[in-house]
């Protein structure tokens, strides 16, 4: 019976092609919309997760010089230098910090046996390893003693393993990075791209000392910037607190004076990020909502019209013996099928569209929750029992005898 | 017929009155009526007289706004709309002037439509609407929509239509008002010979030509039944043979009784 409504439904729109087409706009919009938004922002959403997976446990950047002084923005570095004692001094003041350790960065090119390759040259402690949390792929991490000595070892990304040995195993060899003959101690794991965009497997690692005293020729005391890990994510803010003291403190800063170093916290930029994300993402999942419900007084339109039209036929229907339930369910089973088209015809569309959308968007992957797919066939459903109830109940209740004479 | 002691239409003392705004207007002021199973019955009247109004209570369209009607017996005028929507589908059968088939749909479905409200299966349904249609003659025509039949063959269809959940009372509202004089007798010769073979036929129609068919003329005029005599009926078939027509598929084969 059911199916045989669905059939005669079927037959009835497909008589009036364009106009069940137009009506069923509204639900392809707000369906295609609605499936657009979720499979950009579940997309965006991973991919920031990603992102703040790739930077390992929740991270603190330090940085010499104050962001502002006294309204004056000073440039980076242009403040105080950082010192490795502070690095020592973190970790011993700095309860809710779990690792520091000081990065210097330089860009160098690197040399192997008969290939070279330009790219940067990071200099730091152990500790940084476990503050990424990034291991080795193959081969050793250099320790502290190796720093200290500040021996010619390195670790190579993936991109720069790649460009300098092709598919061959680097650990053993030896590069020069500008002329410091370097033995490869390890390859790192693959870490992708980083939240603005850049190759974070294209660098040389070597130990803090070794950079600065061998590469750039600087003072052994200074570090460039400070790399923090909290004791968990919780703490964050706590061990951001802590290291706004002790540095405070070094520095004999009084207290009416600034910082005179800045604090960058990584992760919770990129947790802003999410934030606008979902704002976006709600507010197009609002005008799905409104497409939606126009879609839907569209479709009740378009059935008061359909039952006028129809009248005589009604009439027709009750004469031989048609039930008002008989009626209704016939319009209502319309009006559902009605909507349920637009929904999967929006479900196509917005799926295209958001595949398309993301060949625009650099690393950004689509993804459709099974939950949403059901979800907008049954608020497809919804609309067209809610919004087709009307119409139908309207059609039920007509006299027979008046619905005869409708011309 | 068993129980042919009771009419299968009874009506005592109805009366309608239809609300226009403020004024009420009386179609039947007073009705009694009684039609035996097995009657060819021609209502007739001039427009307005209320013969549809009539025609409407007796097919349980409507109820009436006072009085009785028993239709095989039982009181239906204060019955629900959906248990009078049941007599309907299974004791009724309606014919109109305007042949009222669904548009863009085939001969075949126009009849499974009662059929599908009574709850068959469609194997079941199939095999009904076949054999009504076989009966009025159109076997072979089962896939034609209305627009591709002729107005005598659409009107044959809803006449499969009416009769296909095998109803006691065959309802016929200007059966012959939209056709030509010699597709009216084909459609007159039908309804004459579903009446011999046991069908209750009521016909309303203000021609005499047509009324002429049945066995009993009840006329009404300004909402009261004013004659009601039996007839002698002329033969449809044998009239449909007077125009010599070899290509008649009704002639001859229905002997006038």
């Amino acid at each position: 019976m059911w199916l045989m409504a669905v059939r005669l439904a079927l037959r009835a729109l497909s008589r009036n092609r364009l106009r069940s087409a137009l009506t069923a706009l509204g639900v392809i919009i707000g369906v295609a919309a609605l499936i657009i938004t979720v499979a950009l922002g579940e997309g965006a959403r991973r991919l920031i997760e990603q992102q703040i997976a790739s930077l390992g446990s929740s991270m603190l950047i330090v940085i010499p010089g104050a962001s502002t002084t006294g309204g004056f923005v000073g440039g980076a570095g242009s403040g105080r230098p950082l010192l490795r004692e502070d690095v020592d001094e973190i970790l011993r003041l700095a309860p809710a910090v779990r690792y520091a350790a000081p990065v210097d960065r330089t860009v160098a090119q690197v040399v192997s046996a008969n290939l070279n390759w330009s790219c940067q040259v990071l200099g730091t402690t152990p500790d940084y390893f476990l503050i990424r949390d990034w291991a080795p792929a193959r081969g050793r991490l250099f320790t502290a003693s190796e720093n200290e000595t500040a021996a010619k070892v390195c670790l190579l990304g993936q991109t720069v393993a790649h460009n300098l040995f092709g598919s061959a195993d680097p650990v053993g060899e030896m590069v020069r990075i500008k002329q410091m003959p370097c033995e490869v101690i390890g390859v790192l794991a693959p870490k992708g791209q980083s939240a603005m965009g850049t190759d974070q497997d294209d660098v040389v690692i070597v130990p803090a000392l070794t950079l600065r005293t061998r590469l750039l020729n600087q003072s052994r005391q200074h570090v460039g910037t400070i790399v923090i890990a909290a004791t968990s994510e919780q703490d964050l803010p706590l061990a951001e607190q802590q290291v706004v003291q002790v540095l405070r403190m070094r520095h004999k800063l009084a207290d009416d004076q600034d910082n005179d170093f800045t604090i960058r916290n990584l992760s919770e930029l990129m947790q802003t990020q999410q934030r606008v994300v979902q704002t976006n993402a709600t507010m197009l999942r609002n005008v799905a909502a409104v497409s939606l419900l126009v879609g839907g007084i569209g479709i009740m339109n378009i059935m008061l019209v359909s039952v006028t039209e129809r009248t005589r036929e009604i009439g027709v229907r009750l004469a031989i013996g048609a039930r008002e339930r008989d009626i209704l369910r016939q319009f209502l089973v319309e009006a559902v099928v009605l909507s349920v088209s637009g929904g999967l015809l929006g479900l196509a569309l917005g799926t295209g569209g958001a595949h398309l959308l993301s060949s625009f968007l650099d690393g950004l992957s689509v993804e459709i929750p099974a939950f949403w797919v059901l979800m907008a066939l049954g608020i497809s459903i919804a609309i067209g029992v809610s919004f087709g109830f009307y119409p139908a109940r309207r059609a039920a209740r007509l006299d027979p005898i008046e619905a005869l004479r409708h011309e | 017929m068993a129980g042919s002691e009771e009419p299968l239409v009874r009506l005592v003392g109805v009366t309608k009155i239809y609300q226009r705004g403020e004024v009420q207007v009386p179609a039947l002021r007073g009705v009694d009526l009684e039609v035996t199973a097995g009657e060819m019955a021609a209502l007739m009247g001039p427009s307005g007289a209320g013969k549809s109004t009539l025609m409407n209570l007796i097919g349980c369209l409507d109820r009436p706004s006072s009085g009785a009607y028993l239709l095989g017996g039982r009181d239906v005028a204060r019955l629900s709309r959906d248990e009078l929507a049941a007599i309907r589908l299974r004791e009724i059968g309606f014919v109109f002037q305007g042949f009222n088939l669904l548009p863009r749909t085939s001969a075949l479905e126009n009849v499974e439509l009662p059929l599908l409200y009574a709850g068959l299966r469609a194997r079941e349904r199939r095999t009904r609407a076949l054999a009504a249609l076989e009966r009025v003659g159109l076997a072979g025509r089962e896939h034609h929509t209305p627009a591709q039949l002729s107005g005598g063959q659409q009107q044959r269809v809803a006449i499969a239509r009416a009769l296909v959940n095998g109803p006691r009372l065959l309802l016929a509202d200007e059966p012959t008002g939209n056709l030509d004089s010699r597709t009216a007798l084909e459609v007159m010769a039908l309804l004459q010979a579903l009446n011999r073979e046991g069908l209750t036929v009521m016909v309303v129609t203000h021609e005499p030509d047509v009324a002429a068919y049945a066995r009993r003329r009840i006329v009404v005029r300004d909402g009261r039944v004013r004659r009601d005599e039996p007839i002698l009926p002329r033969c449809a078939a044998a009239d449909l043979s007077a125009w010599r027509d070899p290509d008649s598929d009704l002639t001859g084969d229905l002997p006038c009784g």
